[in-house]
């Protein structure tokens, strides 16, 4: 397969992630529209890799994996003490930035 | 044979990622987004990215999934309201993401890289093998290595800071007597942390 037909489909991936992450309002669903986005990020990187024949852009994919993972962890820890503290789970209340 | 795996993974993944979108139960979208990310494994493996395709069915859609599957079931169904903030916030938002679309297919379709039209270079036995990317991440990219493993710390130290259970979390229970908490207070300062700890300033606890 060409290579563009996997930055066409990274593209795709990459746009209905955008249209989750401005549409939906509860905080998991963003989360998970966020996984998309970096992930349709990977497929790019790796399509170019493979177009370049250089496994550079492998080490950089894995490295976006273990920035996600780490966005989870935080954004999910979020969720959970927001849950505890019985606000509510939607990001357009929770909008005020107070310490 | 490679366009027929490619076409399979390629409705998978963008399958997966419009009934992410489009479910109201965020449990099925979870659900959705572990049959996208096993597309992409398989599109991973079209690519000669054995390694990555192994790494994002074992961490991605194993662990990482189950973490989010454990906070779905904890936190429940979430009412999303019908109510919009922004006046035609689900018509102005796809509109977006079409221009978006739009504008990186220009950019993909009108390079002048010659490399787009071809599969790319014959390239060499064991490209994305487990001994080349442990060889390439210990030797050339040394900090990139250190630097996730120290993100990943941080990570695990900030969910536990997050996410932990703290004395008036329940309004229910009331102020609750000090003997329960106060022996591990007292070893954290042997530790070397301040007395108390930083959960304790009064600050804190008013809620994020």
């Amino acid at each position: 397969m060409d290579t563009s037909w996997y930055l066409v489909l990274s593209a795709l991936l990459f746009s209905t992630g955008a249209i989750g992450v401005l549409i939906r309002r509860s905080p998991l669903v963003i989360l998970l529209c966020l996984e998309l986005m970096l992930n349709s990020a990977n497929l790019a990187f790796l399509a170019f890799a493979r177009s370049l024949g250089d496994q550079d852009g492998q080490i950089m994919a894995l490295i976006v994996m273990v920035v996600a993972a780490c966005e989870v962890v935080v954004g999910l820890g979020l969720i959970v003490a927001m849950y505890r503290r019985r606000l509510p789970l939607d990001v357009d209340e929770a909008r005020g930035l107070r310490g | 044979m490679v366009e027929v795996a490619f076409f399979a993974g390629a409705i998978g993944a963008l399958g997966g990622a419009i009934a992410v979108i489009g479910l109201r139960n965020p449990f099925y979208s979870v659900l959705a987004l572990i049959v996208h990310l096993i597309s992409l494994a398989g599109l991973f493996l079209l690519l000669h990215a054995e390694f990555l395709a192994a790494a994002q069915i074992v961490v991605y859609a194993g662990a990482v999934m189950v973490l989010y599957l454990f906070v779905a079931a904890y936190v429940g169904n979430i009412d999303e309201p019908l109510w919009e903030p922004i006046p035609g916030q689900r018509l102005i938002a796809p509109l977006l993401a079409l221009a978006l679309f739009v504008e990186l297919s220009i950019a993909i379709l009108g390079t002048a890289l010659k490399t787009f039209d071809s599969e790319g270079p014959i390239i060499q036995d064991g490209f994305g093998s487990p001994e080349a990317i442990g060889e390439l991440l210990l030797e050339d990219f040394l900090i990139a290595f250190e630097a996730a493993s120290l993100l990943l710390l941080l990570a695990a130290v900030g969910a536990v800071v997050l996410a932990g259970r703290r004395r008036d979390d329940e309004p229910g229970d009331g102020p609750e007597p000090e003997a329960g908490p106060e022996p591990k207070v007292g070893t954290r300062v042997g530790v070397g942390e301040p007395a108390g700890g930083i959960d304790d300033t009064p600050g804190r606890r008013e809620g994020i």
